[in-house]
């Protein structure tokens, strides 16, 4: 989930079976996981320090040409892992200049690029742009190796049948797996379905199950339709991108990488339709929580909280959503109000282009025409500052709050699970009353019956309460987890966001320095 | 200020100086101190100061514009009357929904709308000066007699804002002048330069109100924008999941980008609002050159009808001559009215142009410090 932000994509050590149509990628997703886990053991791909195996210069990667070849044979000699450590992590604690903000502009920022030695850090981002999802990837998978990317949305078939199908590739070295890497086509209502199973089964466990992004009839008609215009890009981009972090955070979880449909899901060559995916939708969501919270409320007995841990943080998680809903709304004004001064910004760039025609002063007519230029090349920097607060900022507030709505699930669970209990509880004493009542009536014959039902209800009670002590637990590590994964995706973030200012800023600079000498020769 | 002029200073000019030193904003109106320094024999003393009001500076203007001996200047553009409407409905909102947000973020807000007051307080008071400064430049209108009183009279000058029937005047006047105005952009005129000047002028007017126009949508927008960061950077801050020195240096680039649209407003959008006025100004004389050569060849046309019907004659050939002589000293002065004018604006775009990118560089370098610093 989280992820250093600033961590270059180390060269790509030799391919060994990138699975079929990996190594074709035209964005290159998975391309940065790859290095990471087709040898396993690099440590340049990952700067912590883990030793390297002897690396021999054949395998040297051929991907990238002479630069990587050169980069790795170098770092190949000699393998100290210390040092190839140190001379990666230095280079990736640098600003990573190549990184587009966070949209999927292809365009290389001219701005200066880190030192030297790192000239690898321009090849990769020369040839595949990366993303940034898949450097958070690269951080989440080091200790689970398994690392996933959702790619190539796909249109398939025509009219309103049409649906839009992704590739799925996965990376791992986990024995449980069939291969080391594979892909699989899946399609929205495939990636609805496999958190339908999961919810079924994990939540009563207590498992906070990462929501997938919401149905959108509007967004999907229009695809349908046709998937050229700006609007329909986006939608597709941004859905993709979202089942891509939906998929990264199941497989960083540790329980749910062990379910079997999420092996079959990553897996399997054909899945079966998904039906009943109808629940599913964000409306349909939410009201299966709400609906846990109702019986919760409903309930008679209430529940004696021996742990106020868990009431404390009930409260806390109802009050971070609601924080992160108005977040949310403001960070979706100002990506508008950027959208707004790009409009305005392009609009007057060509205001002052005509008033620099109709300026009859040449140096100063030449100035203006420059200024009209420069604020074009503004226009493009709010552009990309808009997409930036987009896809940093806001996508990852909505995955919060869905997150948090997921955890509050986590919270009722428990509770059902206490309430199950409970009724047991009173269930075994009716049934003591019951026996009693016999004994005192004398009736042997149901009497043996009646111990039977005791003692089955006393293993019930046994069982529940187990079970509501195991949820018990379950929550509260799963809820610890979550916080220390909010708190580094939210500080990746915000660094992320950091970076992408420095850099449109850096080129804003360039800008005003090349206008400043024409405004001077003004005369 | 004073680059909008083009002037370096004036205050080289010691013979008559004239700024605001002290103005107060009240209820409704603003109150001006015009202080005037100078060494001129007219005045009683050689320093004093009065106070005015918005409707005296137009009333001052007014008389040049409607004094005929004045024809051949550009007349200095009125400043804008104070609108601080929107600004103190904004405070007015604030106040209403102080209950509904945290302390912090109604001072912070409050903070915002002060500044932004004052800004546009800073803004009136310019734009009253410059006018002032203006007249003081002008060889001849700064000895005008109304422009002395303005300066001296400390008393009201009791000058009404205009009733309506006034208002209807003004405006019947305002519809004349635009119909002649598409006379006058039909008829070729005979001198080369004031052809051109016609033409560039009718031509620049209406790019500079669409640059005017324009720049003041897109600066808008970026305030909105600044506005969207601060609220982004509070909310952080009362999240509480990012160590402060994140949401700080956050907060930091949120008020250089405040800033920069405070900058850009200052230098580019009054640069041009000013010069929309000037050029508006521009135009006006060059109106009044073209009525008064065609009052000349009316003239013209009468004596030839007097000197056939040989009846008046004498009559018509004074007023023949008087129209003449009108015209050729209107065209005398405008013809140098006007290359000051390009000398003006050259030097003031130049001046506003420089500063804006030293203004850009500044704060983006300012805004990359603070972004690496918090990495």
């Amino acid at each position: 989930m989280a992820a250093s932000s600033d961590r270059n994509p180390p060269p790509f050590p030799a391919t060994e079976e990138p699975g079929a149509g990996l190594s074709d990628m035209a964005d290159g997703d998975s391309d940065e996981g790859e290095d990471i886990f087709v040898s396993n053991s690099d440590p340049v791909a990952v700067s912590r320090g883990v030793s390297q195996p002897d690396r021999a210069s054949e395998e040297a990667p051929d991907l990238f040409g002479e630069e990587e070849a050169s980069s790795t044979l170098a770092k190949s000699n000699g393998v100290h892992s210390d040092d190839d450590n140190d001379l990666f992590a230095e280079a990736n604690v640098e600003p990573s200049p190549d990184k587009p903000g966070s949209s999927d502009r292809k365009e290389l920022p001219t701005s200066s690029g880190p030192r030297p030695a790192s000239s690898f850090t321009k090849g990769p981002a020369a040839m595949q742009p990366t993303s940034l999802e898949q450097l958070e990837e690269d951080e989440a998978k080091d200790s689970f190796d398994v690392d996933v990317a959702v790619t190539n949305p796909e249109k398939v078939g025509d009219g309103m049948n049409a649906y839009v199908a992704y590739k799925v590739s996965t990376r791992t070295s986990l024995p449980m797996f069939r291969s080391k890497a594979f892909t699989a086509r899946r399609r929205y209502s495939d990636f609805l379905g496999l958190y339908e199973k999961l919810s079924v089964k994990q939540s009563l466990l207590g498992c906070i199950i990462p929501p997938p992004p919401e149905k959108s009839v509007v967004g999907m008609t229009k695809v349908k339709v046709g998937m050229d215009d700006p609007s329909s890009v986006e939608f597709v981009e941004r859905r993709r991108a979202a089942l891509e972090r939906y998929l990264q955070r199941i497989v960083a979880h540790p329980l749910l990488l062990q379910d079997p449909d999420v092996r079959e899901f990553l897996e399997r060559e054909d899945l079966p339709r998904a039906v009943n995916t109808q629940a599913l939708s964000g409306a349909g969501f939410l009201k299966m929580i709400n609906k846990a919270s109702d019986a919760v409320n409903k309930m008679t007995i209430k529940m004696n909280e021996s742990d106020t841990w868990f009431e404390d943080k009930f409260q806390e998680v109802e009050n971070e959503e609601q924080q992160l809903r108005k977040l949310h709304a403001v960070v979706d004004s100002l990506v508008n109000h950027r959208k707004e001064l790009c409009g305005n910004t392009a609009v007057f760039a060509k205001s002052m282009a005509m008033l620099g025609n109709s300026e009859d002063n040449t140096a100063l007519s030449r100035a203006l025409s420059q200024l009209a230029e420069v604020e074009d090349k503004m226009e493009q920097l709010h552009q990309e500052q808009a997409a930036s607060d987009f896809f940093i900022f806001e996508e990852m507030l909505a995955d919060y709050i869905r997150l948090l709505g997921a955890m509050r699930g986590c919270f009722d669970q428990r509770m059902r699970a206490w309430q199950r209990w409970q009724e047991a509880q009173s269930t075994l004493q009716k049934k003591r009353e019951a026996e009693a009542k016999l004994l005192w009536a004398n009736k042997p014959d149901k009497l043996q019956q009646a111990k039977e039902d005791i003692t089955e209800w006393e293993s019930r009670v046994t069982q529940y309460e187990r079970d509501f002590d195991r949820i018990g637990m379950t929550v509260r590590k799963e809820v610890l987890r979550f916080e220390k994964e909010k708190a580094k995706d939210f500080k990746s973030q915000i660094i992320k966001y950091l970076e992408a200012m420095l850099q449109s800023q850096q080129r804003l600079i360039k800008f005003w320095e090349a206008f400043l000498p024409e405004a001077k020769a003004i005369a | 200020v004073w680059c909008m002029m083009g002037y370096v200073c004036l205050c080289t000019d010691a013979t008559l100086q004239v700024d605001i030193s002290d103005a107060l904003s009240e209820r409704d109106k603003v109150k001006f101190t015009v202080h005037t320094k100078s060494t001129l024999p007219n005045f009683k003393q050689n320093e004093f100061s009065v106070v005015r009001q918005h409707e005296e500076f137009i009333w001052l203007h007014d008389s040049f514009v409607e004094n005929e001996d004045y024809a051949g200047y550009i007349i200095p553009p009125a400043p804008p009357r104070p609108d601080f409407d929107a600004s103190r409905e904004k405070l007015q909102k604030l106040g209403e929904g102080e209950g509904s947000m945290t302390k912090e973020e109604f001072t912070k807000m409050k903070q915002e709308l002060e500044a932004e007051y004052l800004a546009i307080f800073k803004k009136t008071v310019a734009m009253h000066e410059v006018f002032l400064c203006r007249v003081a430049a002008h060889p001849v209108l700064r000895k005008d007699l109304n422009f002395h009183v303005f300066l001296e009279y400390n008393q009201d000058l009791s000058v009404r804002g205009k009733n309506k029937k006034e208002k209807l005047e003004d405006f019947f006047k305002n519809v004349v002048k635009s119909a002649d105005g598409v006379l006058v952009a039909g008829v070729k005129d005979v001198d080369d330069f004031f052809e051109h000047e016609k033409t560039f002028l009718l031509e620049y007017h209406n790019r500079v109100k669409d640059a005017s126009a324009k720049s003041d949508r897109m600066i808008r927008s970026h305030k909105n924008a600044a506005d969207d960061i601060n609220r982004i950077a509070s909310s952080l801050y009362s999240l509480g999941t990012q160590d402060s020195t994140d949401v700080c240096k956050y907060e930091h680039t949120h008020k250089i980008e405040a800033r920069v649209a405070a900058d850009e407003d200052l230098k580019l959008a009054d640069l041009l609002k000013y010069y929309l006025r000037e050029s508006q100004a521009a135009k006006d004389l060059l109106y009044r050159r073209s009525r008064s050569l065609v009052d000349y060849e009316n003239a013209n046309k009468a004596l030839d009808k007097a000197r056939a019907k040989n009846r008046d004659v004498l009559q018509a050939e004074t007023s023949q001559q008087l129209c003449c002589h009108k015209f050729e000293k209107i065209s005398e002065s405008a013809k140098q009215e006007l290359i000051d004018f390009k000398t003006r604006r050259v030097a003031a775009f130049r001046k506003n142009l420089v500063e804006l990118a030293e203004l850009e560089l500044k704060h983006a370098k300012v805004k990359g410090l603070v972004t690496v610093r918090s990495r």
